[in-house]
């Protein structure tokens, strides 16, 4: 996926950080967070490693959203989202 | 927005799909009636309030009694005496603060229930007799507003939910009362306890699909379900055109009691 793919789309940034927060706790807030933008917008979504990077991602997938990148950072995970 | 407390405690309604922040934000601007803090009423209340429909109402004029026990779970030992609607109202608020309980201590006639019924978005029929039956299906229908029946005796039960106009009513499936003498008198009327807590909260389930929007409500479908042959069977009614209440031409078109179908002791 490249940067220019979605700047075609009217992009608000948004970033959300999960970080020490539970499962399912941590998707219920991005799921909410997702739910306040509108189709088409990208968020950042802070996860730990673990399961929450896991299944976060797997469940943003499931409900129709769309995983753009996935990359390490300092401890963490950054996942990137675009709202369907 | 939520608060945090109000994502853990809704957190496995926002997973669902069906539901979502939207949809628990929809029952918490939502209003449901149960009329009857008894056997159907008790295990409504608690899972309405626990899934935080913000206003709940119920209305009984009552008081709990031991021989409620067995089966009206929101009362217990510690309540004997104590008027149902504020045991009911207690026992909601401690489930779940956010919800707001209105309490309608009164005896529901054709006088005061659509004045009690106006301002709420659904309507759960607990109650215990068919003269109340009938009055709050032909109430919902004058009012336009939805609402589940339910009835349980022995080991039967059923449920239908009516969407006034739209679906078939009470009416359409039983015209009128069965007659005095063919309804069980108290020394005859039993009821397994755990079976209006099964009917009940089918009853609950419709309110919370029809307040989120979601799914197929049980309209034009009237429910039995036999605990003991553990049997639940549905069967397709239709909407009647010579329907007394909701039909094209109406004959019932003011409320009134009917006193002689009221002889069945606190079952509900």
């Amino acid at each position: 996926m490249t940067q220019g793919r979605y700047e075609n789309h009217e992009v608000i940034m948004q970033t959300v950080d999960l970080r020490g927060v539970c499962c399912p706790t941590n998707f219920v807030k991005a799921k909410l967070a997702i739910e306040m933008a509108d189709i088409g917008d990208v968020i950042e979504f802070y996860l730990d490693e673990g399961e929450p990077v896991q299944s976060v991602s797997r469940s943003l997938k499931n409900e129709g959203h769309k995983l753009l990148d996935l990359r390490q950072a300092d401890g963490h995970y950054v996942l990137r989202v675009e709202v369907g | 927005m939520f608060s945090e407390e109000q994502i853990e405690r809704y957190s496995r309604h926002i997973i669902l799909k069906e539901v979502g922040g939207k949809g628990q934000k929809r029952l918490l601007n939502g209003k449901v009636l149960i009329i009857g803090a008894g056997a159907l009423g008790s295990p409504a209340a608690l899972y309405l309030a626990a899934a935080g429909v913000g206003v709940i109402g119920i209305a009984d004029l009552d008081v709990v009694e031991l021989s409620n026990l067995q089966r009206q779970i929101i009362h217990h030992s510690i309540d004997l005496g104590t008027p149902k609607v504020d045991s009911a109202k207690r026992k909601m608020e401690a489930v779940n603060p956010d919800v707001r309980v209105v309490t309608h201590q009164t005896w529901v006639g054709a006088e005061n229930i659509l004045e009690i019924i106006r301002d709420y978005d659904f309507v759960i029929d607990g109650t215990d007799n068919f003269a109340a039956k009938f009055l709050i299906n032909d109430a919902c229908v004058m009012a336009g507003i939805p609402y589940s029946h339910a009835g349980v005796l022995h080991f039967i039960g059923q449920t239908i939910t009516v969407l006034p106009n739209q679906s078939p009513c009470y009416r359409c499936v039983f015209p009128e009362p069965p007659p005095p003498n063919s309804i069980p008198t108290c020394s005859q009327a039993g009821v397994l306890g755990v079976l209006p807590g099964v009917i009940g909260t089918i009853q609950a389930t419709e309110a919370i699909k029809y307040l989120l929007g979601v799914g197929d409500l049980l309209t034009g479908r009237l429910l039995v379900y036999d605990a003991e042959g553990m049997d639940f069977h549905i069967s397709p009614i239709a909407r009647k055109r010579d329907c007394p209440v909701c039909g094209d031409n109406p004959v019932i078109t003011d409320l009134r009691d009917e006193p002689e179908a009221m002889n069945v002791c606190d079952l509900g």
